[in-house]
Order: C-alpha cells, then structure tokens, then sequence
C-alpha cells in the first residue's frame, strides 16, 4: 500500500489532518478557560447560585475538550520529529526552545492545576481553588504566546543565522520572540478563541432558551456570550485587517494568493468577491469584483499599484484556490459574527433579547462558525507559506523525515481511524452535555457518577423550578 | 560561562525529565495494565479515581522530554523519531486511547463504558510495549548518514528490543501495583499486595536479562561495564539493585504499605541509571554524541534560565497537588 505514492504530500496530509482535529481543542478550551475563571470570580463576588451552576456546568464541558486537546497536542509535537525530521534538524535550535518554554510555562500551569480545578474544590476551598482556575485560564493564553511566536517565526524569520551545518541559530532571542508577525497573530488568535467560545455558549444559550426562556442559566449565558460577539467582532475584523496589512508588508506573495492577483495591476487592483482561481492557468475565472477596491482595502488608496503572482517564480506559488476560499470563508463568517453581535445589541435594546426567537436561531446557527472560521483562517495562513516551512528558507520538500510512503501512509491511516473513533465518541459526549438545561445545584465533574446515577432531567428541571 | 559544558547539563536535565515521566506515568501506565485483573466496577473507579486528578500533569513530562531532545540535542532528535517510527506512532495512539478513556468512561451508559475501560487497558499497555521497544532499539544503535537516519521503517524490531519491551511494561505494572497499596484498602490492597510479589520477581528476571544481554550489543557496553577501573562505579549498582529487592520483599511481606511504591521507583531509579552508565555521552548509541548533537550554546543557556526558574516551581505545585489529593481512595467518596 502506498508504493508510488509521494511520502511528503502524506506527511503534509498527515499534518493537516492531526492539526485541524488539535486546534479546535486549545480554540476552545482559552475561550473556556477564561470564561470559567470570569463566572467562579462572579460568583465569589456576587455569591449568586446562577454563575456557580454555571461554572459546574460548563467545567464538565472543558474537562472532556481539554482531555482530547492535551492527547492531540502530544501527537503534534511527536510528529515534528517523525515526519519532519530534517525540519527539526534544522530549527530545533529556534524553534525548539520556544515549544520547550511553551511546555514549561503553560503545559505543566493547566496540567498542575487542572485536577483542582475539577476535582478539588471541596478540598481546597475557594479561594485557592479560585486561583487553580485562573492559573489554568493564565496557562492557555501563555501556551498562546510560545506556539504563536514559534508559528509566526517560521513565517516572519528574525533573528537568526545559520550555521555551516545548514541549521537555523540564534542570534537575538527578543527578535526571534517577537518577529514581526507575532503580536498581530497572538491577538488574532487569542480573540478567535474568545468568539469561538463566545459562539459556542451562545449557542446552548439558545437552544436552552427556544425552550424556556425563564431558564435563569441559559439567560446569564445567552447574554453574556451576546455582549462578547457584540464587542469582540468588530475588534477581531480590525485586528485581522491590521495582521493582513502585516502580511503584505512581510509575505507579499501570501496576500497575493489570498487575494488571487495572478496578475500585476498597475493602477488599483481590484478585490474578487468571489471566482474560481485556476492555478495553471493563472488567472481567476468567472470573478465577480469590484475594481480598485483591492488597493483601497490594502493600500488605502484607490490607484496603488499592486503586483502579482506574475512577478513571482512558479516554484515559490502557494497553492491558490485553497487560500483564495479558505480566507473568503473566514472573513465571511466575521462578517456575521459581526451581523449577530449588532443583531443582539438591538434585541437587547428593544428588551426581546429573551425572547427573539431569529435570534435565537441566527445564534444557535453560528455555533460550529467559531471553529470553522479558526481552521479556515489557520489553512489561510499555513497554506500561505507554502511551499516553505520557514518562509522563504527552508522548503517543504527539504524538510521531511527520509521515510518511504508506506510508512507515513500506514500511520495516517492508523491517526485517521483512530480520530475518528475518539473524536465522534467525544463529541457526542460533549453534544450530551450541552443538550442537557443548566439547573439549581449543577454539580461539577466530582460528582459525575452520582448524577449519573440518581438525578435525571426531570428531578433538575423540578429542582430549577423551586429554585425560581 | 564559557568552561561549562552546557551538553551534559543537557543530558542530565532530560535524563531527569525522561525518568520524572516514568516515574509518575510509569504507575498510571501500571494501572492500566493491570486493569483487566480488576473486573469489579467499584474497583475500577477507585482504581481511575486514583489518578484522574494528575494523570494530565504526568503525561506534560514526556512532552517535556521529546522537546526538550529536539530543543537541546535537535540532530538526535532529527535521527531517533525517524527510526523509531512505528513505536513511537503506537505510543501516540496508545497515549490518545488511555487519556481520553479517563474522562469518557463517566460519560457511558454501563455497557459503553466497559469498551472505554478495554481502551484504558490497552492503551497503556501499548503506550509502555512501546516505550521499553523504543528505548531497546536505541540502546542496539541505528543506522545514521550524515545528518540523517539511513534505515527502514522496521529496523527497530529485533528479540532484544521486544525484551525490553515486555521488561518496562512488567515494571510499570509493578509500579501500579504498588501504587495501589499505597492508596487504597480492604480487599483491592490485599489484590495488589499479591499482585505486587509476582511482579517484583518478573520485574527482577527482567532486569537480571537484559543486563545480561546489553553487553552482547556492542563491545562498547562490555568494556564500560567490566573493566578496571570503571567497575568501582559500576559494581555498585547490581549491588544496590539486590539490597533494594531485599528491602521491597521485606515490606510486602511485613505490609508496609507506604514502602513497596518508593522502593519500587528505588529500582527504576537503579535500572535508569544503569542505562544511563551504558550510553554516556552517546545520545544515538555508536552513532552520535551529546556534544555532536547539541543545539548552540545561545539555545541552550536560553532554555537553562527558563528550566532553572521553572522546574522548581513546577515540581513545587505538582506537589501541592498531590498533596490536596493525598490518602487513600474510597469506593464512592472519589474525586469523580
């Protein structure tokens, strides 16, 4: 099986494949984290029953999420070394020490608290149990920074030389941190796990609202989320506009793909809405777009030159059609993170925020869009900087481990079959749990036999009705 | 800064790392193992619950490990993965079953949860086959050009590297075992304190073998093993492997049960650092050297600030987290 095949493009699918399961995980589990530590301060604060149901119940929903993020994780930094040996060769001492602090700073913070966090808040009491949960939401973002630094190195490189072995070294480790794409992909990144999250509680938000709207849980939890679409998206558009704007600066040839400029415009490129990029033949067919307005978006002005894939090497083009598609579907779903935001603020307004059932529907629909906007946005970027591993230095093909096909296919089938088995147990565990009201006395995941075990919905749907 | 051999502080800091993951996944690893040798549901939970809490925390120090190889020493790292290929592809599917299994197995109606219970079991035992497999394979050697790793993708598999395979899974079994004496009562103790005796003798037959079987690999390992005048810091170690059994047989048999889990990582510490007598400085046995692999001095010293801070304050509230969930577990009274 596999002879004939090439064991690169198995090792890139291999990638693929085991990231995008992964990074839906951590996407969630910031958002999660901090929304976790947000309602168990609220609650220490305000000593309302309604945020520590809250926090119960969705602290059973981040212990499922983050289990399958950490056996996902350690796939990832693995296969670095299986498939991509050559890479780890020539960066490890860059990128290396970057994942190392990400592991010593981060890892071990959510790892070393999390058992409290789950299981320990009767044993520690709450202020300490309080600081368990702040020190795993502080452990993602910190996880954020190091993989984000590392990722935005092998896209901005700074800082480095390179030694007679070929490998990259070290020369100014704040300039190798803080390359010039980081801190706009820390904050992209970091919002997109805000709005993920934001999507994903505004969801069963609703969902538990089109059946009660008295629910007091799904009330807090509705409008809560509502207020962060409603703030979040329009900073996460101009926080993506800026780390665009970064890009053209940095991997011209990137925005050139994204934006399917196969050709130089030398007064005002114009902005394709839509079309179909055909990658040899070089030009986007059947484009829907509105002229100049490229230049507008990238310049800010209306006659700025743009050029084009025409003035780039073939070799060095990133694949088109995928990035063309995958950014499209990314800002698109912005564009309607956005539209619900505005669409809550006015329900709020008008006092309906409880009641409206569109939007309870638009923000049940948007649920899933958190996530596929951060893998849409993730291929963008990575799919980008192909056919590079390190832009503009290292390529792809000089980066794989010298392994024959069968093997790297052998062992994506294997990841392949075993994702599927975890992951579609997972989330209908996960899709279990939320389907389930948030009720009075909602106990956290100590107790997930005894609940199990003895109160069914209906005893928690009585309980919340004497609680009201 | 410039005298210190910054390659060995290397070598020590992910020798210390590689063994702090045996050393507490080692047991959970155990646990699963012998998981099927526990078919009473209560048992079960107890046994879970018994390290639900820090089995995540447990798990961070072989993440540490590998990317701390590929951080401090990236062209052995470059050169093992590859050739270690397929073991390390199942220690990773392995790994994935037994970690999602502590959470999903609450998640089950009861005939379900059995089939999560099955992939705890196996998984850790393919996870521990597959460590013991992997580090055979580097103690026999690989075969490296250049900068690269030249073999196939089954090199690895030889009788020595399966020995080696089957001796981490009956040690991390024992582990378990022990462990079990040290946190719970009544009958499953009394299970594990059995279980425990047949354990230490296999574990001791598997040490006995293949530390007779190292030196036939490379004349290397004779020579470092069996010559004057490194035996007067090699004797030591059967010495003190034989005083530890001796003391691990004294406390089964007088049930102490806070004693036979340390004396067992006693052994595993003797066994570490036996292996460890055998490779130095090699990283890639015969093949490549801590000083040929070592990233540059500037990575280096980068990282040596962040684990100097860092690992304290990490084993500091690791700890702490232990402590909170010290004592024996009870049917019924656990943490899930």
């Amino acid at each position: 099986m596999f002879d004939g095949w090439d064991a690169v493009d198995l090792a890139r699918a291999q990638f693929a494949f085991t990231m995008a399961f992964h990074i839906v995980f951590p996407a969630f589990s910031i958002g999660l984290a901090s929304y976790l530590a947000v309602l168990e301060a609220l609650w220490l604060s305000t000593g309302r029953e309604v945020f520590i149901n809250l926090f119960n119940y969705w602290l059973k929903i981040f212990a499922v999420g983050f289990g399958m993020g950490v056996v996902s994780g350690i796939v990832i930094s693995y296969q670095l070394g299986t498939n991509w040996s050559a890479y780890s060769d020539k960066t490890g001492p860059i990128v290396g020490p970057l994942m190392a602090y990400e592991v010593l700073t981060a890892f071990f913070l959510e790892a070393g608290f999390l058992g409290v966090m789950l299981f320990g808040l009767e044993r520690v009491g709450h202020k300490l149990h309080f600081l368990a949960t702040s020190m795993v939401a502080i452990g993602t973002l910190f996880s954020a920074f190091w993989i984000l630094s590392a990722n935005s190195w092998m896209q901005t490189p700074a800082g480095y030389a390179v030694n007679p072995d070929g490998q990259f070294v070290p020369d100014d480790w704040l300039k190798i941190i803080f390359n010039p794409s980081f801190p706009y992909r820390f904050v992209h990144m970091v919002l997109a796990a805000y709005l993920t999250t934001a999507l994903v509680v505004g969801a069963v938000g609703a969902f538990h609202l089109m059946r009660d709207r008295h629910l007091p849980g799904a009330r807090v939890m509705f409008s809560m989320a509502m207020w962060m679409a409603t703030l979040v998206a329009p900073i996460q558009i101009l926080a993506g506009d800026q780390h665009g704007l970064d890009t053209l600066a940095h991997q011209p040839v990137k925005i050139m793909g994204m934006e399917g400029h196969f050709q130089s415009h030398k007064d005002g490129a114009p902005l394709y809405l839509f079309g179909l990029p055909d990658q040899a033949a070089g030009e986007v067919k059947y484009a829907i777009e509105v002229p100049k307005l490229g230049s507008l978006i990238l310049k800010h002005s209306l006659d700025a030159p743009m050029a084009g894939l025409d003035t780039v090497p073939r070799e060095d083009w990133p694949p088109v059609p995928i990035i063309f598609w995958s950014f499209r579907i990314m800002v698109g779903l912005g564009f309607l993170m956005l539209g619900l935001g505005l669409f809550s603020l006015w329900t709020r307004w008008r006092g309906s925020l409880y009641e409206s059932r569109p939007l309870h529907l638009f923000a049940l629909a948007m649920g899933p869009a958190g996530f596929v906007a951060v893998l849409a946005g993730w291929f963008t970027t990575e799919v980008g900087r192909q056919p590079f591993t390190v832009y503009g230095l290292l390529r792809t093909v000089e980066s794989a481990s010298p392994l024959a096909a069968p093997a790297v296919g052998s062992s994506l089938v294997a990841f392949v079959i075993v994702y599927f088995i975890v992951y579609a147990a997972g989330l209908t565990y996960l899709f279990r749990l939320m389907a389930q009201p948030p009720h009075h006395g909602e106990q956290g995941p100590s107790h997930a036999p005894v609940r199990a075990a003895g109160i069914t919905p209906a005893a928690g749907v009585a309980a919340e009705g004497a609680a009201r | 800064m410039t005298g210190i051999d910054l390659a060995t502080i290397w070598a020590f800091i992910i020798a210390f790392a590689v063994f702090v993951y045996v050393v507490m996944d080692g047991f959970d690893l155990g646990l699963g193992i012998l998981f099927p040798l526990f078919p009473e549901k209560a048992d079960r939970d107890v046994i879970m619950n018994s390290v639900a809490p820090v089995w995540d925390g447990n798990e961070t120090w072989l993440v540490l490990g590998g990317g701390g190889v590929m951080a401090a020493f990236p062209l052995a790292y470059a050169v093992l993965m590859p050739a270690l290929y397929t073991p390390m592809i199942a220690m990773l599917i392995g790994l994935i079953f037994r970690g999602v299994a502590f959470e999903f197995r609450w998640h089950t109606s009861q005939s379900h949860r059995n089939r999560w219970d099955i992939a705890f079991a196996g998984g850790s035992l393919l996870a521990a086959l597959a460590q013991g497999i992997a580090l055979g394979a580097i103690l026999q050697g690989v075969h490296v050009e250049g900068r690269h790793y030249a073999g196939g993708w089954w090199d690895w598999l030889t009788p020595f590297s399966i020995l080696t395979g089957l001796a981490l899974a009956i040690g991390y079994a024992l582990l378990g075992a022990t462990w079990l004496v040290l946190k719970t009562e009544g009958t499953l103790r009394d299970k594990a304190y059995h279980l425990s005796w047949f354990l230490l003798f296999a574990m001791l037959g598997a040490i006995g073998v293949v530390s007779v079987a190292t030196p036939f690999l490379h004349i290397q390992y004779t020579e470092r093993w069996f010559t004057w005048p490194n035996m007067i810091l090699t004797a030591p170690v059967p010495i003190a492997v034989a005083a530890v059994a001796a003391l691990l047989l004294r406390s089964l048999a007088n049930k102490r049960d806070n004693q036979p889990f340390f004396l067992s990582l006693a052994l595993f510490a003797l066994s570490y650092a036996g292996l460890g007598i055998s490779m130095y400085p090699f990283i890639v046995p015969q093949s490549i050297t801590i000083w040929q692999a070592a990233s540059p001095r500037s990575s280096q010293l980068f990282m040596l600030a962040g684990v100097a801070v860092l690992i304290p304050l990490i084993l500091g509230y690791t700890s702490w987290a232990y402590w909170v969930f010290r004592g024996k577990v009870r049917a019924g009274s656990g943490y899930h």
